[in-house]
């Protein structure tokens, strides 16, 4: 079974992203990026399923400019055995970002497609579902357990309300959850062997979709700051405090 | 304009979120059709026509959207979407799930989880785990658009409107519901309580978060947790308040026992009454409480609840 996972990079998971002072954008001027945490849980968890002898290869695929080979290489490092870079330095939104995808499985025709549920920068939470969408496929979405076999998926799910299972027939897209695995760090030898493993690049043009944007980013601003109260003595202080000035309790 | 809201259910009831789209819809256009979606939903649809601003309710009541799994429901929608100029459903686990598949068939690009209506075409959402709040138009002919309830008004009443009930073909051969295990409690749900108190690594482990129901019971407030408190494995998953878990803004939240990290801060920064309790005093959570106690959890939470 051929496993794809879409991979992103984003600004890295501890870095707090700043607003330019012209309020067009985020300024990601010199700021550290890495793949996006979600997308590791991806990887993980196709390397586990190749691991368990139930993938036979795993192909990460990332969209973007020449940068994103670094995640590509840090996929291959963690055990993908091949990597596509879509190349474009166009700003994408989800539906375009799924069209390309959906390409890419048309060509590749994976059994199962795996990704992140989002993207710690623009948290759409969209592209798995309209790729499950575009290639007429089933969608497990916040995967905390993925079991294939038979012919389908068994994928957990972490719902408002508690845990739903739904079976998949395959081929599947599923997007990952926090609690799915825990992914494991590259070791400095599968790094060096990454270096030799095939890093194919697409030109995004050649795909046939239209890039057009189609929403207007017009600002972007800083959340309206919460101005820190005050400390109180004790529990005594506090419920009185909440009742007579919050008045949030009676 | 018009809008078609799609209804968010539960066992039979509709779920408080769907009042504040509503309110969200409301802001868009005088025209607002509840779709409700499911089996036996006839109660969920009699509730969604007193909802204020909702001008008509229809129903697709099939056993094959019981689950209200995203293949099937979204085809429905797509059945439905020519006759109206924006598609709401709330940035709920199904909203989420559902509507990207509808946008992606209907050729439109999607706006997640808004915040604020500008006007018909321009909305406010937040991005960088809310660290950015963008403003965004779409130039779609058709919005599909995600709510965060938490930001808007539930709506009022009005006396109730008229339900039809409407055909469709859907059907769903790719995916089928095998089982779900409800998390029970007699608790209002997170996304809806006036109260939520939240537990972090500061409890130290999934017993001591006994000592938040006390409390919880007097105050009729929902127990969440960080997402530290959740991946150390003290409670599930569906407890966590943060950019990755849940998004609350509750009249009163107390974060007892933790730090406020960046992603914890996304979930809850917007409540109205914020009280941090931690015995340090330099954790950042202090930064956005309007009233912070310095001291041990431990001996806190039983005064605490004594004093309520």
């Amino acid at each position: 079974m051929k496993v794809l996972v879409p991979i992103k990079r984003v600004i890295d998971y501890n870095v707090k992203a700043r607003v330019k002072p012209d309020n067009s954008d985020v300024d990601l001027t010199n700021v550290k990026m890495a793949m996006n945490p979600f997308c590791e849980i991806a990887v993980e968890e196709a390397i586990r399923l190749k691991e368990a002898g139930i993938a036979t290869e795993v192909i990460a695929v990332s969209i973007g400019d020449k940068a994103c080979q670094e995640q590509l290489r840090t996929a291959l490092a963690l055990g993908a055995d091949k990597a596509i870079q879509i190349d474009t330095d166009a700003k994408l939104e989800s539906i375009h970002v799924a069209k390309l995808l959906s390409k890419l499985v048309e060509q590749e025709q994976p059994e199962l497609v795996i990704l992140g549920k989002q993207s710690i920068d623009s948290d759409n939470n969209q592209t798995g579902q309209m790729l499950a969408a575009l290639t007429g496929r089933s969608q497990g979405t916040f995967a905390s357990k993925v079991v294939v076999e038979g012919g389908k998926a068994l994928v957990t799910r972490e719902v408002d309300g508690g845990l739903q299972t739904v079976s998949l027939s395959l081929p599947a897209v599923v997007t990952t959850d926090l609690r799915l695995n825990e992914p494991r760090y590259a070791s400095l030898p599968n790094i060096m062997k990454a270096k030799r493993k095939p890093l194919d690049v697409i030109a995004a043009d050649s795909l046939g979709v239209d890039l057009a944007p189609r929403t207007e980013l017009l600002k972007v601003e800083e959340p309206a700051k919460r101005e820190a109260g005050i400390i109180v003595e004790d529990v005594a202080e506090l419920v009185n405090k909440l009742k007579t000035e919050a008045k949030v309790i009676s | 304009m018009s809008v078609l809201v799609i209804a968010e259910h539960e066992q039979g009831a509709l779920k408080p979120e769907t009042a504040k789209v509503i309110n969200a819809a409301a802001k868009i256009s005088d025209n607002i059709t509840v779709l409700v979606a499911g089996h036996s939903v006839a109660n969920v649809a009699e509730s969604a026509a007193k909802i204020a601003g909702v001008t008509a309710v229809i129903v697709a009541d099939k056993p094959v959207f019981e689950h209200q799994l995203a293949e099937s429901t979204a085809d429905l929608v797509v059945e439905l979407a020519a006759d109206y100029s924006h598609i709401l459903a709330s940035a709920s686990t199904t909203g989420k799930n559902t509507l990207p598949r509808v946008a992606a068939l209907l050729d439109k690009s999607q706006i997640s989880e808004i915040i604020d209506v500008i006007d018909a075409d321009t909305f406010k959402r937040p991005i960088y785990a809310g660290n950015a709040i963008a403003t965004v138009k779409s130039a779609e002919d058709k919005k599909i658009i995600t709510v965060r309830a938490s930001a808007f008004d539930a709506q009022g009443e009005q006396s109730a409107v008229a339900v039809s009930s409407v055909e469709s073909s859907a059907d769903n051969t790719l995916s089928e519901f095998v089982s779900v295990e409800q998390t029970e409690s007699e608790r209002p749900e997170l996304n809806a309580a006036p109260v939520v108190i939240s537990g972090g690594r500061g409890m130290q482990n999934g017993e001591n978060f006994a000592l938040l129901n006390g409390i919880a019971d007097k105050l009729g407030a929902a127990i969440g947790a960080s997402r530290a408190a959740v991946d150390a494995g003290f409670v599930p998953n569906d407890m966590q308040v943060g950019q990755t878990g849940k998004i609350v803004a509750p009249d009163l939240y107390i974060a007892v026992g933790i730090s406020g990290a960046i992603q914890h801060l996304a979930g809850m920064k917007d409540s109205k009454v914020i009280v941090a309790i931690n015995k340090d005093p330099d954790a950042p959570i202090f930064q956005v409480a309007d009233y912070g106690l310095v001291a041990d959890l431990f001996d806190v939470l039983p005064e605490l609840e004594s004093a309520l």
